[in-house]
């Protein structure tokens, strides 16, 4: 399967919608989506992972890579997940501490520290 | 020899075909159904680093994955033929520092995801051989 990708504005938010499997192949499109979104000045976003099937370190690093970006605008950037196994994968390499990591889009969208 | 092998151009679109491959091997094989996530993962993360390392290092030699079925094991052996740094020897090439940090990221999570996991580097390539263990097919499901 395929990287699915959809943005839309939530108040001052911008959800990006992910779907299918973030891998070594797929990342770059999460790159270049989350790269043109700073770019056009929306640095607070929040990356819905509820449909993605299978994510690696590769996907990782752009999701990283993503924070660098909003942070130099002090931005941010939530995700939104419930998918033990993809959860797994943020504790195994001590990402939840990086990460804000919601259990849905309205309370992303709703939190602000 | 392996219960399957797989080569392929070491290109990132091949890798999800490896890790469907190396799953669908493992279910067979007997390994546990909770288990075939990480299995996804950890071949996933080994094939992404091998094609990795041929790319930044210009070569044109297929990345190979032996899945080993064994009797109550299953092996994946994933190798590359990238001139890795011998301890004591010369770096052969110069891995960026970028390179390496995103080469570290993926050993990183096969170790948190495999408990017996080896990786062997030599001067003509690497190896990384991951071993889970497998109960045997319930009769009852024949």
């Amino acid at each position: 399967m395929d990287l699915s990708l959809s943005t839309r504005t939530v108040g001052d938010r911008t959800v990006v919608e992910v779907g299918g499997e973030i891998d070594v192949y797929t990342a770059p499109k999460l790159r270049e989506q989350l790269v043109e979104l700073v770019n056009d000045g929306n640095f607070h976003l929040v990356v819905d992972m509820e449909g993605v099937d299978f994510l690696d370190s590769t996907g990782l690093g752009v999701l990283v890579g993503g924070l660098k970006r909003v942070r130099a605008h002090e931005g941010s950037l939530r995700l939104v997940c419930n998918q033990e196994r993809i959860l797994k994968i943020f504790r195994i390499t001590g990402l939840t501490k990086v990460f804000p990591i919601h259990t849905s889009v309205e309370e992303a969208v709703a939190a602000t520290d | 020899m392996a219960t399957v092998e797989l080569r392929f151009s070491a290109l990132p679109e091949h890798v999800r075909t490896a890790r469907l491959v190396a799953a669908a091997v493992a279910r067979r094989a007997g390994v546990d159904e909770a288990v075939l996530d990480e299995v996804r993962l950890a071949v996933g993360e080994a094939c992404s680093r091998a094609v990795g390392l041929h790319q930044s290092g210009g070569i044109t030699a297929p990345v190979k994955v032996a899945l080993i079925e064994e009797e109550k094991q299953f092996s994946i052996e994933v190798g590359d033929e990238a001139p890795h740094a011998v301890p004591g020897g010369d770096t052969p090439g110069g891995v960026p520092e970028t390179d390496a940090e995103e080469d570290e990221m993926g050993l990183a999570v096969i170790s948190g995801l495999v408990d017996d996991v080896e990786v062997t580097t030599g001067r003509n390539g690497g190896l990384i051989r991951m071993t889970w263990p497998t109960t045997p097919p319930a009769v009852a499901a024949l």
